[in-house]
């Protein structure tokens, strides 16, 4: 579960976030929906512990650990994933190298043997299925000369090898087309299970349509000015954010 | 003219002794070497190509040397445990400055070829021998050329014959090895004739806990058609000196791959030279530097395309932490009428910390109207939205930091041809980066 109490932030200097309040508990999907510079890639970067932003007040925990305490690796390794709005490109670092250094660093914190090197290019074949992700790109660099949507499909790729309980997608559904949408919401359904939750920012509609988040937030000058239930993407859709700014 | 005192005083009271313990070839250029440094000194840092580097300050200090050629017990097998094993090489020992003829290897090498110490070929083969040594190194031009030849006794020498091809690698280890503070000039001349083929590694360790200053000028002669594959590599400790100066000369479709790597070293400064003399010809150079602590890497290249349509690629990688200094000056000449000329020079840096200091000089210089040149350099410190990416994900922080400069370097390494070295190479870089390697690996003095 993770639970954010009166959280404030800011980036150089200037206060993005005044004061969220957030719980989800798991197996829930919330999504996330707000105006560009309404703080939700800020959110979700502090959440997983973006060294760039500071926190200025509140608390997060996750399954009652302070996780503002921990470093980003050790929050990847309480289960913490993000899918980035903008995957970074790392020549030089093969996909293999870079997933195998990931699940293995995980594997370590659990206290649990490197996976045998058999067993792990198996399970990358098997999980590439899932976004119907080429060969070909799991052999190159880490997203380098990767399309927009092969960077997508690569971000939850990723998050089926190192299974996250609770997952944050950020803009996921920004750049894709129709059929890159669909493989990667029912790519993202697949992996779901009764425990693991998340949270889904985006724009759009049709992206909440795979994903039928339990909650949706919506995020306004730093602060949650609206909670409800999947109504209120059609809301949104409708009326557009002017309904919600009082 | 304080550092070079002690030089001209040692050579003026022992040129006979120096003499008596080389031969007639060797000794032929020492007194017109001993002139020139006595007129160049040391080169300054104003001189340009020396800009980078305090040579005076590094030979100030009292080094012995082993003029006498005094044996100093050395059991190369013992002490060395090679660090690019499975290569099935051809491995030989050079210590200090001489050829060790106690361990040579099993298989046999085909038939005209020669790797043995420079004074022996020279005394037996004093024509052949005469014609090359000290023609591409100059000592008039360069005083550490001129030092080196006023004191150098002995050396390596490697020949291959017209048309013939070595397959096996030939692998030398130089290794250092003193009771005091030690300072060796040796000599290298390696010439391939018309169609010869060859590979060559050479792997530079120290072996004692010692003070070492070593000279190296080697004089290369790649001739028409030739292949050479050079590699250097050095893995000495932070309190050895490298000075060396190659010179390498290509004649018509000649193709010469020379890399040079810097895993572990204390002061090390290489100059190499190349000229493209026949057309046709085809210049690699890599270069990858790795250096922590105080170490200090200075490497200076010229590639002189003198004749039309040759081509040459340059491409230098250094990874800086610690307080490490590293230069690169590369400089291409494409003279007048080397037209068609396809040059590309690249030297990329990353500064690991703030107090590693890089500083980085491509130059380009065209006499021809008719060439496709580039140039370019970079100096960047780890990415750290990559470094992020790879932590959010899991990677300790460290662990990704290995990942990145381990990416960084590892385009070098894929240049080298040679699939078991790259493979070692990959490895001792890898713990190079991860801290086991502070020393190299191959020494008694690690073990």
């Amino acid at each position: 579960m993770l639970e954010i109490r009166d959280l404030h932030a800011s980036i150089a200097g200037k206060e993005i976030l005044r004061g969220i309040s957030l719980t989800i508990r798991d197996g829930e999907v919330h999504a996330l929906m707000g105006q560009n510079g309404a703080g939700k890639s800020t959110l979700s970067n502090i959440i997983v512990g973006h060294p760039a932003y500071e926190v200025t007040g509140g608390t997060i925990t996750f399954n009652g650990q302070d996780l503002l305490a921990m470093a980003p690796e050790e929050r990847a390794h309480q289960g913490i994933f993000l899918s980035f709005q903008q995957p970074v490109e790392i020549p030089g670092v093969s996909m293999t190298n870079f997933m195998r250094a990931a699940l293995n660093a995980k594997r370590k914190a659990q206290g649990l043997e490197p996976l045998p090197a058999t067993e792990f290019l198996r399970l990358m074949r098997e999980r590439r299925k899932i976004v119907e992700l080429d060969n070909r790109l799991a052999n190159r660099s880490v997203n380098e000369g990767f399309s927009g949507g092969e960077k997508k499909r690569n971000e939850i790729f990723q998050m089926a090898m190192l299974e996250p309980t609770f997952a944050i997608l950020d803009e996921t559904d920004s750049g894709l087309d129709v059929d890159a949408l669909r493989i990667v919401a029912e790519g993202f359904n697949k992996l779901r299970r009764p425990e693991t939750s998340a949270l889904v920012i985006t724009h759009y509609q049709r992206l909440l349509d795979y994903l039928r988040p339990d909650t949706i937030h919506v995020l306004i000058g730093g602060q949650i000015v609206h909670t409800g239930g999947p109504e209120v993407a059609t809301m949104i859709e409708q009326g557009g954010f002017e309904q919600f700014i009082k | 003219m304080s550092s070079e005192k002690q030089y001209i005083e040692l050579y003026s009271e022992c040129r006979e002794m120096i003499s008596s313990h080389s031969v007639p070839v060797l000794n032929a250029l020492r007194e017109q070497a001993y002139e020139d440094f006595r007129r160049l000194g040391f080169p300054s840092q104003k001189v340009e190509r020396y800009k980078y580097t305090d040579v005076a300050a590094a030979f100030a200090p009292n080094y012995g040397l082993n003029l006498r050629h005094i044996d100093i017990p050395v059991s190369p097998y013992d002490v060395f445990r090679c660090d690019v094993p499975n290569l099935s090489t051809s491995l030989y020992f050079v210590v200090n400055d001489r050829f060790y003829d106690k361990a040579l290897p099993k298989t046999s090498l085909p038939e005209g070829v020669e790797v043995m110490s420079l004074a022996e070929a020279a005394a037996k083969n004093p024509h052949f021998i005469g014609e090359y040594y000290g023609r591409l190194a100059r000592s008039s031009k360069d005083g550490l050329n001129a030092l080196n030849t006023m004191l150098c006794q002995d050396g390596l020498y490697i020949h291959v014959p017209k048309n013939t091809i070595v397959e096996r690698p030939i692998q030398i280890i130089n290794i250092l090895r003193a009771d005091v503070d030690l300072m060796v000039n040796r000599r290298v001349l390696i010439v391939l004739e018309e169609g010869a083929a060859a590979k060559i590694l050479f792997c530079d360790h120290a072996i004692d806990d010692h003070q070492f200053l070593a000279t190296q000028v080697s004089e290369v002669y790649v001739g028409e058609n030739a292949h050479l594959e050079l590699y250097e590599l050095e893995e000495t400790h932070v309190r050895s000196h490298r000075f060396a100066n190659m010179y390498v000369d290509q004649q018509r479709s000649s193709v010469g791959t020379i890399d040079s790597l810097t895993l572990h070293n204390g002061l090390t400064r290489n100059r190499t030279d190349v000229t493209l003399s026949g057309e046709y010809a085809e210049t690699r150079m890599y270069g990858c530097v790795i250096a922590d602590k105080q170490q200090h890497v200075d490497n200076n290249t010229l590639i002189d395309h003198r004749v039309p349509n040759c081509q040459s690629t340059e491409l230098y990688k250094y990874v800086l932490d610690g307080e490490a200094v590293g230069a690169f000056a590369g400089r291409v000449l494409v003279r007048e009428g080397a037209q068609k000329t396809v040059s590309q020079e690249t030297n990329a840096n990353l500064c690991a910390t703030d107090t590693a200091r890089m500083y980085t000089q491509p130059m380009l210089e065209i006499y021809a109207d008719d060439v496709k040149c580039s140039h370019g350099s970079t100096v960047g410190q780890l990415n750290d939205e990559a470094l992020f990416y790879m932590r959010q994900r899991g990677i300790p922080e460290s662990e990704a930091r290995l990942l990145l400069k381990f990416a960084f370097a590892g385009e070098v390494l894929d240049s080298i041809k040679m699939e078991p070295l790259r493979d070692r190479l990959h490895y001792l870089v890898e713990k190079r980066f991860r801290g086991e390697l502070s020393k190299c690996e191959g020494c008694r003095l690690c073990k």
